[in-house]
């Protein structure tokens, strides 16, 4: 499925309220303002990719949405959760539990094996029992084709392995909503394309995915709604096909050139579409 | 006379890994065959040198100060860690009072000399509490227990802040980002491998701590150092002297190697994670 044939799928729930909704959000951090008035909106369904220079408050959107950075001004919404308006720390879990985070630097837990990374959260937060937990945990590890690497810590794993676990550590609280937060940055390129063909499959399934990205072809290909942001302020916004296509501003047409013009150089062809069965060592993306 | 070759011999294959090599042809193992070969040459010859003699016959003695000084090294660590834990805690609080107080105490008790310490708790504390009708001593050798804890507990609690704080906010977040409450995080995420980090110092701190509970002998604690003095004044020969403080180097190395080794291998394994 292609993101033009789920936009259609997703448009007959156009209608219904946005599953995520930042209204003229404004943040600083001390005299540095990074936010300075962001209107967003995710439909479920919907992957959207927030792309933009580096500080341009990408990353810092996705903390607002998950409340762990609160927003100055503005109002976010979640559902029915007034993400802005809350306080207390019970709050604030229930959000979490409903939406995943997957971070540029993994951040697995270094002293737990893979298996235990992914049971920590569904068993002592969300309280389900340690069995089903760990059935859940393996199934998703084979989502991810890291089931032989259970046993193993962090520390053992390369960048690209480490990422897949941090997307099933996510996926093991059965998220609503997943935040990527620019999450190949850190990974040299022969790993890029496994931690992608990942999230590939999860924009596949349907699941709500909101992406900080700097890979523009990856965004193009699966993104719904693209949302470019420069400076704290988002400049443009669209579907795919429009904002890499025709895109209106000079600065997004600016950027565009800059980061595909370098993608151009070194990366010519488009990576056709994989099959499913196709082996992670040998998707190279040929950068 | 053996004995105290024996001891390190005793204690070191149990934690030394070098497999391939025969037990008895390690370096513990060939001097101590070296040592007992020559015992049995003295005895059966009748040509034991006197200072030997001598020191054969303190030797009990001054294990049983060796035990002393065990005894206070290991009160003076429990105490010491549990005060330094609560100490490190207090040094985290988001209360700047107790933030600024355990930092003074850090700081007060990691700069003194330990000897001067050991005066202080010695001078300081009464010989004997009076509680309502009761009495109960109180021993020089409790005293110098706390004079060790007090430094140790200020290494402690550094120890357990700076291992606290080694922890990269990363983690919180990413704990935070999984509906982890705070004190779940602390406990199931950051303490974990806080012990971790704080375990090759901690027993760094207790290796160093054992060497200083010779000081005890100086506010008149019968530990192996007092026990020495007194043997090398009684046999009143300078060989045997020699050889009495060449058995206190040789006591006290079979204390603390042991300790050292098993440092080097907590950190070997735990390069791993």
């Amino acid at each position: 499925m292609t993101a033009t044939d789920r936009s259609s799928a997703t448009t007959a729930a156009a209608h219904e309220a946005p599953l995520v909704a930042l209204r003229d959000v404004h943040l600083r951090f001390g005299a540095n303002e990074v936010l300075k008035g962001i209107d967003l909106e995710v439909r479920r369904g919907e992957a959207v990719s927030i792309i933009g220079p580096s500080g341009s408050g990408k990353s810092t959107i996705l903390r607002c949405i998950t409340g762990l950075l609160r927003p100055q001004r503005g109002a976010i919404r979640v559902g029915d959760t007034q993400v802005d308006a809350l306080r207390s720390e019970a709050e604030l879990i229930a959000l979490r539990k409903r939406v995943g985070f997957v971070f540029q630097q993994y951040n697995l837990f270094p002293h737990l094996t893979v298996l235990e990374n992914l049971v920590i959260a569904p068993t002592r937060v969300a309280g389900r029992d340690r069995a089903a937990a760990q059935r859940e945990a393996r199934a998703l590890l084979d989502k991810v084709r890291l089931s032989h690497k259970e046993a193993a810590y962090p520390g053992e794993l390369s960048g690209g392995q480490q990422q897949r676990v941090a997307i099933a550590r996510a996926l093991a609280m059965r998220p609503e909503l997943m935040l990527f937060d620019e999450v190949t940055s850190a990974l040299d390129p022969e790993t890029v394309g496994e931690v992608l063909t990942v999230i590939r499959d999860l924009v596949q399934e349907g699941l709500t995915c909101v992406l900080v990205t700097h890979e523009m072809r990856f965004a193009e290909e699966i993104s719904d709604q693209v949302y470019f942001t420069e400076a704290g302020v988002i400049v443009e916004h669209g579907p795919a096909p429009r904002i890499f296509g025709q895109p209106e501003s000079e600065r997004t047409r600016a950027f565009l050139r800059r980061a595909l013009g370098e993608g151009a150089r070194t990366a010519p062809a488009r990576p056709a579409p994989l099959p499913e069965a196709l082996p992670f060592e040998r998707l190279r993306f040929a950068l | 006379m053996a004995s105290e070759i024996a001891l390190p011999q005793g204690s070191a294959p149990a934690i030394a890994a070098d497999a391939g090599t025969p037990a008895w042809r390690r370096p513990w193992a060939l001097a101590a065959w070296a040592a007992l070969a020559l015992v049995a040459f003295w005895a059966a010859t009748g040509t034991t040198p006197t200072a030997f003699v001598h020191l054969w016959t303190w030797l009990p003695a001054l294990l049983r100060g060796l035990l002393a000084n065990i005894e206070i090294s290991v009160l003076a660590m429990v105490l010491g860690t549990l005060a330094g834990l609560l100490v490190g805690a207090l040094s985290l609080s988001p209360l700047r009072v107790l933030r600024v107080a355990a930092r003074w105490y850090v700081q007060v008790f990691r700069n003194a000399p330990v000897l001067v310490l050991v005066y202080f708790t010695t001078y300081v504390f009464p010989f004997e509490l009076h509680l309502v009708s009761w009495t109960f001593p109180f021993p020089d050798w409790i005293k110098v227990v706390l004079g060790l804890a007090l430094p140790a507990s200020a290494n402690v609690a550094e120890i357990f802040r700076g291992a606290i704080q080694s922890i990269p906010s990363a983690q919180w977040e990413a704990a935070q980002s999984l509906a982890f409450r705070r004190s779940e995080i602390f406990r199931l995420i950051v303490l974990p491998q806080c012990l971790r980090r704080m375990l090759p110092p901690w027993m760094n701190l207790y290796a160093s701590i054992t060497m200083s509970t010779a000081l005890a002998s100086l506010v008149g604690v019968h530990d192996v150092v007092d026990t020495a003095q007194i043997a090398s004044n009684t046999v009143a020969r300078t060989d045997f002297t020699i050889l009495v403080y060449f058995t206190l180097l040789g006591l006290f190395f079979a204390c603390c190697y042991p300790i050292a080794r098993a440092t080097r291998a907590l950190e070997r394994r735990h390069d791993r994670h």
